[in-house]
């Protein structure tokens, strides 16, 4: 157990905590205690010592109070073509003033949702400190047949002095037959290094569909635990992407569960690294039921002296027979010192099912580049267009065509390969 | 056009090139023939500036350049072109996109203007035609899934979208069935010139019915130990190698 458990460290987190959902949070808090941050040898973060990160870098465990949000500043976070709705948060609270919200959705502060009931604080110490110490939560509740037609752009502006903790809690409900989608870019404001540890719970009811789009591009400040877990019911559709592009330390726990049949999972992911960017995601896909199908591909591109981790775990209980699912994970290392660390990890107890991954590391292929280069293609700019023809094809599967089209900008400026 | 002076190359520290002697000159065709292992590959590879050979000695100028100090991709827009025996599959690099940026890294290069996507359509549809490649196969990522002869046929049609003045074709034959072969060999001949140059690397003479060679030259032990004209080939695809591995061989134990 990390020493930030064993002391008083953490106190000033579970005292600055409101006193709403005070049965959860005492329950929480006991989890948290009883499980402590991960140690070193913790199997599930063995790769990404975190605690270690906050103990260096994190001095003041108060939570982060709400800062000075103006319209210039969302103005200014909105990437260009965007046509859709607009949530702020700061420092996870929400913004109404600033917000242009879809009036078919009822969107307010977290008040009487069964937070706790997806995410369980027992499976993950930072789940449990989230939920024992969050200051205020949002609830976003799409109600049944509501399609909303343009996405919801969540802007989280977060800011700490000396390293403080923001610790935004957002619980998503669609109700049967709705269908809606989200962009979630975070902003980081100041200078310091911000610790967020985010939860977000996510409930799609029969047939609905939601889309997760997340950017993280927040610079060297951000360290950052991301607990996004969502349970789906029969014939509904759950889609996340995760593009990651900086951070210091950043782990994504992205879990799903499929608890109906005919329900489809998908989860995306790019990690473009440099630096000493650290990036781990973790996912996890639950199969329950039978005839559910789950797809995960996973790519990084990792330069300097980044650090990736993928663990991809895939469970397929007894009875979830007629399983579809389908993972893969490639990546590409620019330097010698670049390190990355790849586990598919599949626990099937169904015999009818059709499982499979794969996963890939190595270098740009050289004889590609010498082909482009043997058409008269300056060599920087081939392997721009090689990267990004790898990177590209998990970029395909953001379906709202302005975020597409600003990741797309992202993904080229990076890798130097305007084309 | 080209001319290559005592061409040592190497691999990995084990020579391939032993001092190749050759004068090509615009308008012609030369024929590069040889057993397996000869280094008729490795000598097409050197010219295009694959990085894994190492040029030991001589030199080789092209257009009155020094062709072996120059980056593979100034190679290409000096007007070198190697088609490729095994063209690179790569996925998620469209056809167009990837022959449009070529294309126009040559032209500015060459001092012209960039075409925009109106004046690039059209040239790629009158190069189409030369090699009866189907617009579709274009619109797919580079050489990702195609047959062996579209592979091929795609090579011969960048050469025909990139107008190089040195073409060098590396067993362009291989794997081709005899339609193919026909219409990979058509296209090369509708795009020589008097002011271009073609280099044909083949182990067959089967080829050399198409693609009509002023010049012959048998590659062996990484030296030209025979040169002659088309008649040479001949000769070959009747009797084999045997023959000119012997002479050669008896050549140096005396």
């Amino acid at each position: 157990m990390s020493t930030l458990t064993t002391q008083d460290t953490l106190t000033p987190l579970f005292e600055g905590a409101p006193a709403d959902f005070s049965s959860e949070r005492a329950l929480a808090k006991e989890s948290f205690y009883t499980q402590g941050l991960p140690a070193v040898k913790a199997e599930e973060y063995k790769f990404t010592q975190i605690a270690r990160k906050l103990e260096k870098e994190i001095s003041d465990f108060n939570p982060a109070k709400p800062v000075s949000i103006t319209e210039e500043m969302v103005k200014t976070a909105i990437f260009e073509g965007f046509v859709g709705y607009i949530l702020v948060l700061n420092n996870g609270k929400l913004e109404e003033e600033l917000s242009q919200l879809p009036s078919e959705v009822s969107i307010s502060a977290l008040s009487n949702q069964e937070i706790g009931s997806i995410a369980k604080p027992s499976k993950d110490a930072f789940v449990a400190l989230n939920q024992a110490s969050f200051v205020e939560g949002l609830a976003i509740s799409v109600p049944k047949k509501t399609q909303v037609e343009k996405p919801i752009l969540i802007l989280s502006f977060a800011k700490a002095s000396a390293g403080q903790v923001v610790q935004p809690r957002i619980w998503i409900e669609a109700g049967d037959f709705a269908e809606v989608t989200f962009i979630e870019k975070t902003i980081l404001l100041g200078e310091d290094k911000v610790f967020s540890n985010q939860v977000v719970e996510i409930k799609g009811a029969i047939n609905s569909k939601i889309h997760y789009y997340r950017l993280q591009n927040e610079g060297d400040q951000a360290i950052e635990v991301s607990n996004i877990e969502t349970d789906i019911q029969k014939d509904s559709q759950f889609t996340a992407v995760t593009i990651s592009l900086s951070g210091d330390m950043v782990r994504n726990n992205l879990n799903l569960n499929l608890l109906g049949s005919n329900s489809e999972g998908n989860m995306y992911g790019l990690y473009l690294l440099n630096g000493k960017t650290h990036v781990d995601n973790h996912t996890n896909v639950d199969h329950t039921i039978p005839h559910a199908e789950s797809n995960e591909l996973y790519k990084g591109i990792l330069a300097d002296q980044s650090r990736g981790v993928f663990n991809g775990k895939i469970f397929v209980r007894q009875d979830a027979q007629k399983t579809n699912a389908f993972q893969q994970n490639n990546n590409i290392l620019l330097s010698e010192d670049a390190v990355i660390n790849t586990k598919p990890q599949l626990e099937i107890w169904a015999d009818d099912v059709k499982c499979s991954h794969g996963c890939t590391t190595g270098q740009l292929d050289e004889e590609a580049l010498f082909y482009l280069q043997a058409r008269g293609i300056d060599k920087t700019q081939a392997k721009g267009l090689l990267l990004y023809a790898f990177a590209g094809e998990v970029l395909e599967h953001i379906e709202d065509e302005s975020f597409h089209d600003y990741c797309v900008s992202l993904v080229q400026e990076r890798l130097g390969s305007k084309f | 056009m080209l001319s290559i002076k005592n061409l040592h190359a190497s691999i990995e520290g084990t020579p391939i090139l032993r001092g190749i002697n050759l004068e090509v000159k615009a308008g012609e065709v030369h024929a590069i023939m040889g057993p397996n292992g000869s280094g008729k590959s490795t000598l097409a590879s050197v010219l295009a500036g694959r990085e894994e050979y190492e040029v030991t000695e001589g030199e080789v100028t092209f257009k009155g350049k020094d062709l072996l100090d120059l980056a593979p991709e100034d190679r290409a827009r000096e007007g070198v072109f190697l088609a490729f025996q095994y063209p690179v599959e790569i996925p998620g690099v469209s056809s167009t996109n990837f022959l449009r940026t070529a294309v126009n890294q040559v032209r500015e290069y060459r001092g012209l203007e960039a075409l925009d996507a109106v004046k690039f359509l059209s040239l790629m549809k009158e190069k189409m035609k030369l090699v009866e490649i189907d617009q579709k196969l274009l619109s797919r990522a580079l050489n990702e899934g195609f047959s062996g002869g579209e592979k091929k046929r795609n090579e011969i049609f960048q050469m025909a979208m990139l107008e190089p003045s040195l073409s060098i074709l590396d067993e362009t034959d291989s794997g081709l069935d005899i339609d193919a072969l026909r219409i990979v060999s058509n296209g090369v001949n509708q795009l020589k010139s008097a002011d271009n140059a073609t280099i044909v690397v083949t182990h067959y003479q089967r080829l050399l019915d198409y693609i009509v060679p002023d010049y012959v030259h048998v590659l062996y032990k990484g030296r030209i130990v025979k040169s002659g004209t088309k008649e040479l080939a001949l000769e070959l695809e009747e009797k084999g190698y045997d023959w000119i591995k012997e002479e050669v061989d008896s050549a140096a134990t005396v």
